[in-house]
């Protein structure tokens, strides 16, 4: 077998084909430019390029494709959010998340798992209540279970945490899943690429020139462009694009980080969450232990790990599973998390006209990148907002009408 | 783990700090509009830098102003509130 993989690599007939065109040169003007090569970047210069025929567009990228957020989050993808405008807005992408690989032609190991949030106290009980039937109000698959149907699916876990935070019962999601991050990226850049967008890497956005409040050119360290139209879509960069068009905002930047253990036999099948302990545990299909935990608590704009984070999760994560005392931990790494006050994102049009702004994703952005990439293509071809995104508008700040999605969004708060 | 300098109780480790957002001015709740009054209550200055912020040291509960490089992850200085030196 290696003999024939290295003939098949070697021989001139069989080119793999590339993901990407590779463009010399960026051209002097384009009708949408795209700041940022992350999942929801390039899934928005997709979904422009395929259902509203806008071809000429850039993808601004400043490092490489998917190597902020998208290729850091942990990859969970659900949709048992609290808030009305949370739940419809999740489930489509849900929905969308279920073709996406017949969507590519590429395998994006979408593991259906089944996702359990845990609830150690009665507040938590009843908050999985509420969700509960908010979901399923929604059509969303949701139901509070007891603890023995969480030992039925996690037969190792200690159902009483270490005796300090026995499990009271969950919330169950059915359609709970996992994908492969990177594939989401490479994917929807493939489709767009295919359909004519130009995708440059290694290109940093570095002032965009307004003209009696509209959006006329971009300046990049590869040169100008004109256009009339810049999405926004850069995590926890957002705070410094926003500087450069004068748009104020409340989005705080925290790191987020993550750890993934030695690769270990499959023993875990379904997706654990619990709030009390600040914990969210998988195991990935190459049998690693992917585990995440609660914003650092403080601002900061790095990328940095600490080994204090790695202690306080590995604890946690010995309060459920004492059996993985031994399990050694292989990599850890962090992302920048653009937060907002009520935990929902920022989309949609701004008070600068042609500048669309797709941010505040925070800890919850990976299961929105189909949606959000085809609502903000709706957002951008027609200049008004999708209506699925009514909610998540700047607006809503200066008018005290918060959507407050704490609740579900995230783990520690 | 990271060290920071409470002015009253000297150099303890991060963990034993909770960190309260930067230093600001907030604007006469009787005088100013609503618009000034929610740019005051949620927008936040976030883009990297040299900031200051409060810290409270949580065992002695001493509130205190750290300036802070927000981009290096670095604590450049700390010190009681009016007594900047």
């Amino acid at each position: 077998m290696p003999w024939r993989l290295l003939r098949f690599g070697l021989s001139k007939k069989h080119p793999e084909p590339r993901m990407f065109t590779p463009h010399a040169e960026l051209k002097k003007h384009y009708d949408v430019v795209i700041i940022g090569g992350g999942g929801h970047g390039l899934a928005a210069a997709y979904y422009l390029a395929r259902d509203y025929g806008i071809t000429n567009i850039a993808v601004l990228e400043k490092g490489y494709i998917g190597g902020g957020n998208t290729g850091r989050n942990t990859t969970i993808i659900r949709s048992n959010y609290l808030t009305p405008e949370g739940v419809r807005f999740y489930d489509t992408s849900l929905k969308l998340w279920q073709d996406l690989a017949q969507d590519f032609d590429l395998n994006l190991f979408y593991a259906n798992r089944g996702h359990f949030t845990l609830a150690h106290t009665d507040s938590a009980l009843r908050t999985m209540r509420w969700r509960a039937e908010v979901n399923k109000h929604y059509g969303v698959d949701s139901e509070v279970v007891g603890p023995e149907d969480v030992k039925r699916a996690a037969p190792m876990i200690d159902l009483s945490c270490g005796g300090h935070a026995p499990i009271l019962g969950a919330l169950y999601h059915s359609p709970g899943s996992v994908a492969r991050h990177d594939a989401v990226a490479w994917g929807y850049g493939r489709g767009a690429d295919q359909r004519g967008v130009e995708i440059h890497q290694q290109t940093e956005v570095l002032g965009i020139e307004t003209e009696g409040g509209r959006v006329r050119a971009v300046n990049t360290s590869r040169g100008r462009i004109e256009t009339g139209k810049v999405l926004c879509a850069v995590a926890g960069f957002t705070p410094r694009v926003l500087d450069m068009v004068g748009i104020r905002s409340p989005i705080h930047v925290h790191p987020l980080q993550a750890m993934v253990s030695e690769p270990v036999k499959p023993w875990l099948d379904p997706i654990l969450v619990s709030g009390s302990l600040h914990t969210y545990i998988s195991q990935s299909a190459r049998g690693e232990l992917v585990m995440g935990a609660a914003l650092d608590p403080y601002e900061l704009h790095s990328t940095r790990s600490t080994l204090d984070f790695a202690e306080g999760l590995s604890s946690h994560m010995l309060d459920m599973f004492p059996f993985l005392s031994r399990v050694k931990v292989m990599r850890q790494w962090a992302g920048m998390a653009d937060m907002t006050p009520d935990f929902a994102p920022i989309m949609g049009l701004t008070a600068v006209e042609g500048f669309y702004l797709d941010a505040g994703w925070g800890t919850w952005g990976f299961k929105a990148t189909p949606v959000c990439g085809k609502t903000m293509a709706y957002t951008i071809a027609n200049d008004r907002p999708h209506e699925l995104i009514g909610g998540f508008s700047l607006d809503r700040f200066r008018d005290y009408a918060l959507t407050g999605e704490k609740g579900a969004a995230s783990v520690g708060h | 783990m990271k060290i920071m300098t409470c002015p009253i109780n000297g150099p303890r480790l991060i963990s034993e700090f909770a960190y309260g957002g930067e230093l600001r001015a907030m604007p006469d709740p009787a005088a100013c509009g609503d618009d000034a009054w929610s740019d005051y209550v949620f927008h936040r200055n976030s883009a990297p830098g040299v900031k200051r912020e409060w810290w409270c040291h949580t065992p002695s509960n001493t509130w205190f102003i750290a300036e802070r490089d927000t981009e290096q992850d670095r604590i450049l200085r700390t010190y009681l509130y009016g007594e900047q030196p």
